[in-house]
């Protein structure tokens, strides 16, 4: 199976860990990616908070590109990326005048459909069943708290993805995998988000509560499937644990991370010797 | 020849100010047919009115046109006096001189012009209007009352006071509906199975009264006055003759953990039960998904054994009971909305995250009036449900669900913020060192005594008031985490609950789409069912002989429920009082001898007044089909006129000719 | 010609939403042009399209339509079959090349005082640049 590949900024940034683990663990499953050529920004928080007709335009144009490079689906590993993907689609489809104007704008044809899927829609396509049969190594040391941010699930009437307040469906992807996986409180709680470097404080406070509070579950790690989310609890778990005196020392797994551990990949293949909170 | 009077009215100064009234006169005056014309001050007054009937006897009129106000003011008056004169109450027209030219228009001349204009087309109307005596249709003196709660109990004990019978057919084992499972009902904190149940043993012991208990209504035909209703008697697999109540049989049942219906799931009952001690009747019922004996086919049948009276009937059947009725009134109350993901409208998204349904410890009103209540499974002590211990901190939760245009509904529903004041009350009174804490938006407490209440819980009672919604309600170590928001303080408020009790919208009982339109009654959006106007006709509806009363028509307290019910019950008094009853003639008829009996008519008539009938000889040979209406049913619209592809089908007072008489007057 | 052209509009409306509205307006003193000559019928659903021709024939320049709104028929389902028709009836008037501009159909209720106002207002403005309706007339006298 091949599918069309949006990184985002984000995977090929700061979170190039993310984009490791990916390629790797859908490499293995035999799924081929095929980077969009010549992709742009998603437009992520800064354009719809400035401009409507931006806010779609900029995806507009990445959904025309993977048209023409003959895809109906594309993967956007990124929460944020996939919603604005999602969001113009969505809105190009409802309005034609707007289609008009915005395929104008961004010089490409905008009458094909394009589907967007976030990573864990990938597995989903994939089969379970299918993942579970590929398991060499079944993860029995692992007990995770599921975290899926802000925006894998919202807005509900966008994504249409699991449900908004008690979402599962990561929880059932890590069951195939032979992991366990606990019920917890936070598991749809703001993380601090894009405020990492303009309010530290409160990424801090916030991010220590999902930690705090996964580990009273009896969680031994957090897994994530948004690059902004294990930024602000890898990243920042040392700055968090000298802020509050505390040591909480959890790593932090891409869903790709454990699914690719699972199918027996290193952690280097994986990119997790690279996170901030590694114990090797 | 036509005899036409007609009279124009200045209306003090409303019409005469603007419209040129003696120009009207003199130009109608003109008019082929008109015998009299001529205006006064005031027409709807004594002299006035006088000069008609003077008129009608010196010119011997046979039709009156009345210029002045608008005929929803005061047709009904001038066909009176006409009536009174000896002209047929329905060769009476009105111009709408008034509200639709004087009172709009400021030129003159134009005012002037488009008056005469009116007049012209009402007198070319009345030319074409028949004599009509009113419709006279005989009345099954008895009522059929729905519902058995609060609101039925009291329309059908008025209805059978009066000296009428009644049929009350109620689905639940036994009547009360939702007030008996309550504690207290405020404003006084009267005890509330205590002011229901005598009321109940009345309806239960009336020699009017013929309750149909576990019984729903099945099929309705017929017309006001004139109904034929199937009840659909639901197996008991009890012979409530034989059964003396003793509870023998629930009492040695082997099945004792089926989440109890009246105790909202917080308790248990046995499969053959009671639903409460105070029941009427008190027989039990066998609920057959539960009981051995009827799942299987054999086996238990202890409570068989055990019954002394011989009363137990494994064989019961359903049974199809038929009641003949003039006046039905509907009383089936409400239902709350339902709090959790799962929502019967899918554009509503519910409260997944309050946790209703997953922690047991979050619960509903309803639920929390058995806690509090002396006969409820834990015998009035306040437990919370997953361990049974007292709940030191309590939260509230209003508009849970209501004024929501996001995950329920847009409308207020009315009672919660005083039953959420009288919790807070009841729990304090109980648990003497407890905290209620109460999240709203605004405190609506509008009835007598109502304001006073709401202060008591605050002033007296300790209760704390946040004006403020709630965002998530998540377990941590036994205790319910609120997160909610102070917006008087500017804060957020985070409180560490024992117990959330949650104030759900109020909305119709289930199925009530389906009754409504077996009575041929509309109903809103939400299926609250449609009065036919929301001033000043309250209980009635749209189809004639049919009332409602109570939380059907629209959330509300006990006190409106009970003035509903009686007014219901008076309206369909009025009705009964009478062995006929008369309707306005201004009704559809068929020309059979041009009818083509396609029966489109038939089809379309929202009240399905027409029939399919049949022309005979003389002596009774059949000649053709026809479609036919009934003048009893029918209500005037003309719909059928307009969807007739033969034109046999025509309204009296709208008739064709008259409409085309109408527009040639005009120009 | 000297006088100024003064449309005939002739209003088809319901006994128990728009005439309420009307007499509303008129209550309220809402202030409109004096073109309209109201038919109260009971229901939108009497209303055949033969009426709606006849009004033409009659010598009408425009012809208004007006019920309660969809769900609030007093009669519960009258309008639907007036909508219905109207949409059948449309179809074909445009067909036949019918100025369709001259036809109108609205929902006004009992409480909408305001909107009768300017439903009237605005069809009387309307008529008035479309001009008299004369195709009727043309094809009478042309057949003469």
């Amino acid at each position: 199976m091949e599918i069309g590949y949006y990184p985002g900024c984000a995977l090929h940034g700061s979170s190039n860990d993310y984009e490791t683990s990916v390629r790797a663990c859908l490499a293995a499953l035999g799924v081929g990616l095929r980077e969009i050529d010549d992709w742009i920004c998603c437009g992520a928080t800064a354009a719809h908070s400035i401009n409507h007709k931006l806010s779609i335009a900029l995806p507009a144009r990445n959904l025309a590109l993977a048209a023409r490079d003959g895809f109906g689906e594309l993967l956007a590993p990124c929460p944020m990326c996939s919603m604005e993907l999602l969001k113009a689609e969505q809105s190009l489809r409802a309005d034609p005048e707007l289609r008009k104007d915005i395929a104008q704008i961004v010089e490409l044809g905008l009458d094909r459909k394009t589907a967007v899927l976030n990573l864990i829609q990938v597995f989903q396509k994939i089969g379970l069943d299918q993942i579970k049969d590929a398991v060499k190594r079944p993860l029995d040391h692992i007990t995770a708290a599921c975290y899926y941010g802000c925006l894998l699930t919202r807005p509900p009437e966008t994504l249409r993805f699991d449900d908004c307040e008690r979402p599962s469906t990561m929880e059932a992807v890590l069951a195939e995998l032979g992991a366990k996986t606990v019920a917890w409180n936070y598991k749809t709680e703001c993380c601090g988000a894009g405020l990492t470097m303009a309010n530290e404080a409160t990424v801090l406070e916030l991010s220590h509560k999902i930690l705090m509070n996964a580990a009273s579950h009896g969680a031994n790690c957090v897994v994530v499937a948004c690059p902004m989310c294990h930024v602000n609890l890898d990243m920042k778990q040392r700055d968090i644990e000298r802020r509050y005196s505390v040591r909480h020392g959890i790593t932090i797994y891409y869903l790709s991370d454990l699914v690719g551990m699972a199918l027996g990949l290193s952690d280097a293949a994986l990119g997790i010797d690279r996170h901030f909170v590694y114990r090797g | 020849m036509a005899r036409i009077g007609v009279f124009t009215c200045w209306c003090g100064e409303n019409i005469a100010r603007t419209v040129d009234v003696d120009q009207v006169s003199a130009a109608i005056a003109k008019l082929p047919g008109v015998r009299a014309s001529v205006n006064y001050k005031y027409m709807c007054s004594d002299p006035g009115q006088a000069l008609v009937r003077e008129k009608i006897a010196a010119e011997q009129l046979d039709a009156v046109v009345v210029a002045s106000c608008s005929p929803h003011m005061h047709l009904r008056t001038f066909r009176k006096t006409a009536e009174a004169a000896g002209v047929n109450a329905y060769r009476v027209e009105m111009a709408n001189i008034r509200e639709q030219c004087s009172w709009v228009h400021h030129d003159r001349a134009a005012a002037t012009a488009k008056a005469v204009d009116l007049v012209r087309i009402a007198v070319a109307k009345v030319r074409w209007d028949e004599a009509l005596e009113p419709i006279r249709v005989p009345v099954t003196r008895k009522a059929l009352v729905i519902g058995g709660g609060v609101a039925g109990i009291q329309a059908a004990l008025d209805i059978a006071d009066a000296g009428y019978q009644v049929a009350l057919v109620e689905r639940e084992p036994s009547i009360g509906g939702k007030m008996a499972g309550l504690s207290e009902t405020f404003p006084t904190l009267d005890c509330s199975q205590c002011i229901l149940t005598p009321r109940m043993v009345d309806v239960g012991q009336h020699p009017r009264i013929r309750l149909h208990s576990y019984s729903e209504v099945e099929s309705v035909s017929g017309f006001v006055g004139n109904f034929t209703v199937t009840i659909r008697q639901k197996a008991r697999y009890v012979d409530t003759a034989k059964c003396t109540g003793c509870g023998e049989c629930w009492n040695s049942c082997p099945i004792k953990k089926i989440p109890s219906e009246f105790d909202y799931r917080l308790g248990f009952r046995p499969a053959i039960y009671i639903p409460f001690p105070q029941a009427v009747p008190a027989r039990p019922v066998i609920d057959k998904e539960n009981c051995t004996r009827l799942k299987k086919g054999k086996g238990c049948g202890f409570c068989e054994k055990k019954c002394q009276a011989g009363a137990i009937r494994f064989d019961d059947q359903d049974k199809l009971v038929t009641e003949e009725v003039g006046a039905i009134v509907v009383a089936t109350g409400f239902k709350l909305y339902s709090i959790g993901k799962q929502q019967e409208n899918e554009s509503r998204s519910g409260y997944g995250e309050y946790g209703y349904g997953e922690y047991k410890d979050v619960i509903d009103g309803l639920q929390f009036e058995r806690l509090v209540s002396a006969s409820g499974p834990t015998g009035g002590r306040i437990a919370r449900p997953s361990d049974g211990r007292e709940p030191k901190n309590v939260v509230f939760i209003s508009c849970v669900g209501s004024r929501d245009n996001a995950k329920g509904v847009p409308y207020c529903s009315k009672i919660c913020c005083m039953y959420t004041a009288k919790h807070a009350m009841l729990y304090k009174h109980k648990v003497h060192d407890g905290q209620a804490h109460v999240f709203y938006m605004d405190v609506r407490a509008g009835g007598k005594n109502y304001e006073e209440f709401v202060r008591r819980a605050i002033e007296q009672d300790g209760a704390r008031y946040y004006r403020g919604r709630v965002s998530r309600i998540y377990e941590e170590n036994g205790k319910l985490i609120v997160r909610g928001a102070d917006t008087l303080a500017g804060e957020p408020v985070t409180i560490e609950a024992d117990l959330v009790v949650l104030a759900a919208a109020i909305t119709p009982a289930a199925g009530v789409r389906d009754l409504a339109r077996k009575l041929n009654v509309g109903y809103d959006e939400y299926g609250f069912l449609l009065e036919s106007h929301p001033k000043l006709r309250p209980v009635e509806t749209a189809s004639a002989g049919v009332f409602i009363c109570g939380a059907c028509q629209g959330p509300k307290d006990i006190p409106e429920s009970v003035a509903q019910a009686s007014a219901a019950a008076s309206k369909a008094l009025i009705m009964l009082s009478r062995d006929e009853m008369t309707r306005e003639p201004e009704v559809a008829r068929i020309d059979e001898k041009n009818c083509a009996a396609c029966f489109a008519c038939v089809r379309t008539c929202p009240y399905h007044a027409i029939e399919r009938g049949e022309v005979l000889t003389p002596r009774g040979v059949f000649v053709k089909h026809t479609a036919r209406v009934n003048p009893g049913l029918c209500m005037g619209c003309g719909t059928c006129v307009s969807i007739c592809p033969s034109k046999s089908a025509d309204l009296a007072g709208f008739s064709e000719q008259q409409i085309y008489a109408e527009l040639e007057a005009l120009v | 010609m000297s006088e100024a052209f003064e449309p005939k509009i002739v209003a088809y409306v319901c006994n128990w939403c728009t005439y309420l509205g009307a007499d509303l307006a008129g209550t309220n003193r809402l202030e409109y042009p004096p073109n309209v000559r109201v038919l109260r019928l009971p229901c939108t659903g009497r209303i055949d399209f033969n009426l709606i021709v006849k009004a033409f024939e009659a010598g009408a320049d425009a012809v208004l339509v007006s019920g309660c709104h969809p769900a609030d028929c007093h009669y519960t389902s009258g309008n639907y079959h007036a909508r219905r028709r109207w949409i059948v009836f449309r179809r074909l008037l445009e067909t036949l090349g019918f100025e369709m501009e001259r036809i109108h159909f609205t929902w006004i209720s009992a409480a909408e005082g305001k909107k009768w106002q300017q439903v009237v207002t605005e069809i009387t403005e309307k008529t008035r640049r479309l001009g008299p309706y004369t195709a009727y007339r043309d094809l009478c006298e042309a057949h003469q």
